[in-house]
């Protein structure tokens, strides 16, 4: 078990495997998009209060999800990282926060043209929710911003680590601003499986979108992971055989 | 036609879903794209790199 686990977090046996597996995941990703566009945009029922404004569920709730967890994915593997000074996870630390801060620029601005017609407003200052959430955008262009200034690697590393650990605070915050403080923002749909308060035709486009914002993620992330091992590792034999064409990979 | 015409019309809500969508589209397009470009990118800078060596 260690040494599979040692061997997958090589560098170029990653490289191999994730090249293998990538093409397989961005198709799923592809039909999982087509699917839950289709469903939500055709056929899932108009909301009897809402009309066809709800159908911004579809974009804005598997934005805002992902936008927590890829902030805790990367806050673990950033301890990961500074703790057992795993290179691989600094990689994926470094390499989720923009996939984030696009989850999170995406899951505010769908909210704001959601709330524009059903509120009544674009934005609303004294909302948790929506407070919380900005907070989530500067932590990831925070983290952005340091690993960018800081030269070295490894500090670099340590530095991201230790903020997004500890803006990892705002992510229960986000999550029961709803529940703690009544503000604008809705209380949850769709956590309470014990009496689901929402349509089963309108349900299911959501569960298939969530799963292709996540696996979307994980493309990206493969993507971002293998470029930064190439860079990083452009002096050693398997990075030059990927380079002149003597690997395949 | 006419139910296709419906359906872009969004029970009056046109402006606010599409816009939603186009500009989610836009954003995951972006977001995909750039390590796509950057890849192709280092690959030609340690190309650069190993030529230089070999000189």
């Amino acid at each position: 078990m260690y040494i599979w686990f040692h061997k997958l977090g090589s560098a170029p046996t990653f490289y191999k495997w994730s090249g293998l597996w990538l093409p397989w995941l961005g198709a799923i990703c592809f039909i999982l998009f087509a699917a839950g566009l289709y469903s939500g945009l055709v056929y899932a029922p108009a909301d009897y209060q809402q009309g066809d404004s709800f159908r911004i569920i579809y974009m804005h709730v598997p934005a805002a999800w992902m936008s927590m967890f890829v902030y805790v994915v990367m806050a673990v593997s950033g301890a990961i990282g500074i703790i057992w000074h795993v290179k691989l996870a600094q990689i994926a630390m470094i390499s989720s926060a923009p996939i984030g801060f696009s989850f999170t620029v995406l899951a505010l601005v769908t909210g704001s043209i959601w709330g524009r017609p059903m509120w009544g407003t674009w934005w609303e200052w004294g909302d948790a929710r929506l407070m919380s959430e900005a907070l989530l955008l500067f932590l990831y262009i925070g983290v952005i911003g340091l690993s960018i200034a800081i030269e070295d690697k490894r500090k670099a590393a340590q530095a991201v680590a230790i903020l997004s650990l500890v803006g990892l605070i705002n992510i229960p915050i986000i999550h029961y601003s709803v529940v703690w403080l009544n503000t604008l923002h809705q209380g949850p749909t769709v956590s309470k499986f014990d009496t689901p308060s929402i349509d089963m035709r309108m349900f299911m486009p959501l569960l298939i979108m969530a799963l292709a914002f996540k696996l979307f993620y994980v493309v990206v992330l493969l993507l971002r992971t293998r470029n930064e091992l190439l860079w990083r590792e452009r002096r050693s034999q398997w990075v030059k055989n990927i380079i002149q064409g003597t690997s395949n990979d | 036609m006419t139910e296709f015409l419906r359906f872009l019309e969004m029970g009056g809500y046109a402006g606010y879903v599409w816009s939603a969508y186009g500009i989610s589209a836009v954003v995951l397009i972006i977001t995909l794209l750039l390590p796509l470009l950057e890849n192709k990118y280092i690959r030609k800078r340690i190309d650069r790199m190993l030529e230089e060596e070999q000189d």
